[in-house]
């Protein structure tokens, strides 16, 4: 819910820094994590100023080592800390795969609740800003795919805000995707102060009875691009933003698809075992009887994201989500 | 620990020799090799950063500075060695046998730009950290199984000894006496954090006491010591005497990256002092002109010579084929799974590009 207190224009990333500050200033046991997050303010500049107003015990900038400071950030989170970890980008999060599949995700599972880990692990990911190979990754699924963590993932300001507050003062690991493409491509007005979106609902971003169209991150605005040209077509989708990848909103897919009886499915990540068959599952569960045609998913390829000279190619695009509107509107 | 691991060199800032051991075997073939080498990929870097700023390759990383590491390993080398360099050794690279154009390629975001010339056995840069290292290894203790006497090199840069993988890679090759040499360029910084910062250690060179293998430490700049320290570390590898790990002592002038602003994090004066002070060119001229041997019309024409074959290089470049989109999903199995065949015909319909 916006609030009707003071607002600031804000990018995503500008967000994020926002989030990060009310957070560091409100708990003690905050503190960030990272390469290059102090003095350098982050690649992105997320952490932008926060050194210099918190303090190198609040805002450190560790070794180039990601099992090593996720690993330690387990151990501080078990210890009475709130540690938030950047990972550099995404494609760069495997070093400390280990420690999030084996360790983060099971100790309150292994102790029954005697230690627990309260971690945030924020990775922009994605392609689409011409980045070098292996830094465009969006393998969100590997990480969905293991119970005990959260994965969230913001496509505009206002999310990105309300949901890393959310992450910071979830008692459990969560995984913060930023689409890299969303963090300086637009603005909106985001209330000063704190306030916090629950993990795990939906954001319903247009309404329509024809075409359920379901996404998050990088793709929503592709998505909203192709709904809005859809209109033009006397074509109207609800479009869904799931904000969370684990849990799923279920509810709220449920709803629309159970209404317009047709879904497109729209995912920068690949194909084979993404989330975007999680979604299907759900749909397959809870509306099978609705269904008036077969879901259609438009989704990268099943080949690693592409060196940038072919990304255009790669990623999905409001031309192919198209395609896949008309194809479950003709069926 | 510095005491143990000092910096050794041949050659001091002032282009004397020092180290009188080695005087006999600094011939001239050598030395013209290693400037034309330097010079070269000096141009290349230049060149490749105005590139990227006119828009015409993508976000680049510069290695000026640290020619003489470059160069002098890659001069060490044989020709059925294997090098395994990072984003940054392109220099290294060049100077081996790699192609100009796939090096431009590769920063313009294309596949080929992995694609080493025939027979050469140069894998394509390393983006993540460190995680070559461990290949470096495998592919060294290959070469043993085998029976060869081909060796490995592996570069990498300070911060990437902080990860997990460059233990592992270095304690896999010291227990199997993998003969791979572990070339850290220490260029000071990881992006934005200063070498005191990432490691409470004084040296890189003394963490090879940990795996019971030599650690030296040298001066990175001065090619006649990188050369000949890396042929030393080779000629043990390739006598299965196992692996060495040198500390190259040097200093990048410019930015990480082309998407970088070392402003924020370093005092840029420092560069400056250093490029008039221990920059690799200038001390190899010091010492040419020290020695008589520094032909001006010489270096004109070197200089030219790889401006020329620079420029033709972006040109083959920039008229390569546009990007197949059908590239994506042709190598990614040797045979195609369904999958990929599927997306791939669709795909290519749905553009208007195929069958
Ligand atoms: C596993 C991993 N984490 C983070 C990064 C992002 N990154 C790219 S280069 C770099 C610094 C590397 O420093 P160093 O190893 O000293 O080599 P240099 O770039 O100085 O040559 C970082 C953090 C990465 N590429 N891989």
């Amino acid at each position: 819910m916006k609030t009707a207190v003071e607002a600031k224009t804000m990018t995503l990333v500008q967000a994020i820094t926002d989030a990060l500050d009310i957070m560091l200033n409100e708990k003690e046991e905050v503190l960030l994590l990272g390469e290059d997050i102090g003095k350098n303010g982050g690649v992105f500049r997320a952490t932008d100023g926060l050194q210099a107003k918190y303090g190198e015990g609040r805002v450190i900038d560790t070794p180039l080592s990601e099992a090593g400071f996720v690993g330690a950030g387990i151990g501080m989170a078990v210890n009475g800390f709130l540690p938030v970890i950047e990972i550099q980008f995404l494609g760069f999060i495997y070093p400390a795969y280990e420690q999030i599949m084996t360790h983060a995700s099971r100790i309150r599972m292994r102790t029954m609740g005697h230690f627990t880990v309260p971690m945030v692990i924020r990775a922009p990911y994605g392609a689409g800003v011409r980045a070098p190979e292996i830094h465009c990754d969006s393998t969100e699924a590997i990480f969905t795919h293991m119970p005990g963590i959260k994965v969230v993932c913001p496509s505009s300001p206002y999310d990105a805000k309300g949901l890393l507050i959310a992450a910071i003062e979830d008692p459990d690991p969560v995984l913060f995707l930023e689409p890299m493409r969303c963090y300086r491509s637009a603005k909106e007005e985001v209330p000063e102060g704190k306030y916090s979106i629950e993990i795990g609902k939906g954001n319903k971003l247009m309404e329509g009875d024809d075409v359920t169209v379901i996404t998050w991150g990088a793709m929503v605005p592709e998505a909203m691009k192709a709904a809005e040209l859809m209109k033009e077509k006397n074509t109207h989708c609800d479009v869904i933003d799931l904000r969370t990848l684990f849990p799923l909103d279920k509810d709220m897919i449920a709803e629309s698809v159970q209404k317009t009886g047709r879904t497109v499915i729209v995912h920068e990540a690949h194909a084979t075992g993404g989330v975007g068959n999680d979604v299907l599952a759900i749909i397959n569960d809870t509306s099978f009887l609705y269904q008036k045609a077969p879901v259609e998913r438009v989704t990268g390829f099943d080949a690693p994201v592409p060196y940038f000279g072919f990304e255009d190619h790669y990623l999905p695009t409001p031309a192919r989500i198209q395609h896949a509107i008309e194809k479950v509107m003709k069926f | 620990m510095e005491n143990h691991f000092p910096i050794r060199r041949i050659m001091d800032e002032n282009g004397n020799i020092i180290n009188s051991d080695y005087e006999e075997k600094i011939t001239e073939k050598l030395v013209k090799e290693f400037y034309r080498n330097m010079v070269r990929i000096r141009i290349f870097d230049r060149k490749a950063i105005s590139l990227q700023r006119q828009g015409r390759i993508g976000t680049y990383a510069p290695y000026e500075g640290q020619e003489a590491s470059q160069v002098g390993t890659a001069a060490a080398l044989r020709e059925n060695d294997w090098m395994f360099p990072t984003y940054r050794d392109h220099g290294a690279a060049m100077t081996f046998g790699h192609s100009l154009r796939n090096i431009l390629l590769f920063w313009n975001g294309r596949n080929e730009g992995c694609v080493p010339p025939d027979g050469k056995k140069i894998f394509p840069p390393a983006i993540p950290i460190a995680t070559q290292i461990p290949h470096a290894a495998g592919a060294a203790f290959a070469e043993r199984k085998k029976g060869t006497a081909n060796a490995a090199i592996a570069y990498f840069g300070d911060g990437a000894t902080s990860e997990g993988d460059f233990h592992e890679g270095l304690n896999f090759a010291s227990v199997f006496k993998a003969p791979v040499v572990f070339f850290n360029q220490n260029n000071q910084y990881a992006i934005s954090v200063p070498f005191n910062k990432q490691m409470n250690s004084k040296t890189i060179a003394q963490k090879a006491l940990a795996y019971d293998i030599p650690g030296v430490r040298i001066d990175g700049n001065d090619v006649f010591m990188v050369y000949f320290e890396t042929l030393n570390a080779l000629e043990r590898a390739r006598k299965g005497e196992g692996p060495t790990l040198i500390e190259a002592v040097t200093w990048r002038y410019g930015a990480h990256t082309t998407a970088d602003d070392p402003s924020k994090y370093r005092d840029q004066s420092e560069s400056s002092n250093r490029r008039q002070e221990t920059d690799p060119i200038l001390r190899l001229e010091r010492w040419m002109k020290n020695m008589g041997r520094f032909d001006e019309k010489w270096v004109q024409t070197i200089e030219k010579k790889a401006a020329d074959e620079i420029d033709k290089a972006i040109a083959e470049m920039e008229d390569f084929p546009p990007a197949d989109p059908a590239v994506i999903f042709d190598h990614v199995f040797a045979e195609p799974t369904w999958q990929i065949k599927q997306q791939k015909e669709e795909y290519l319909k749905l553009i208007g590009g195929g069958q």
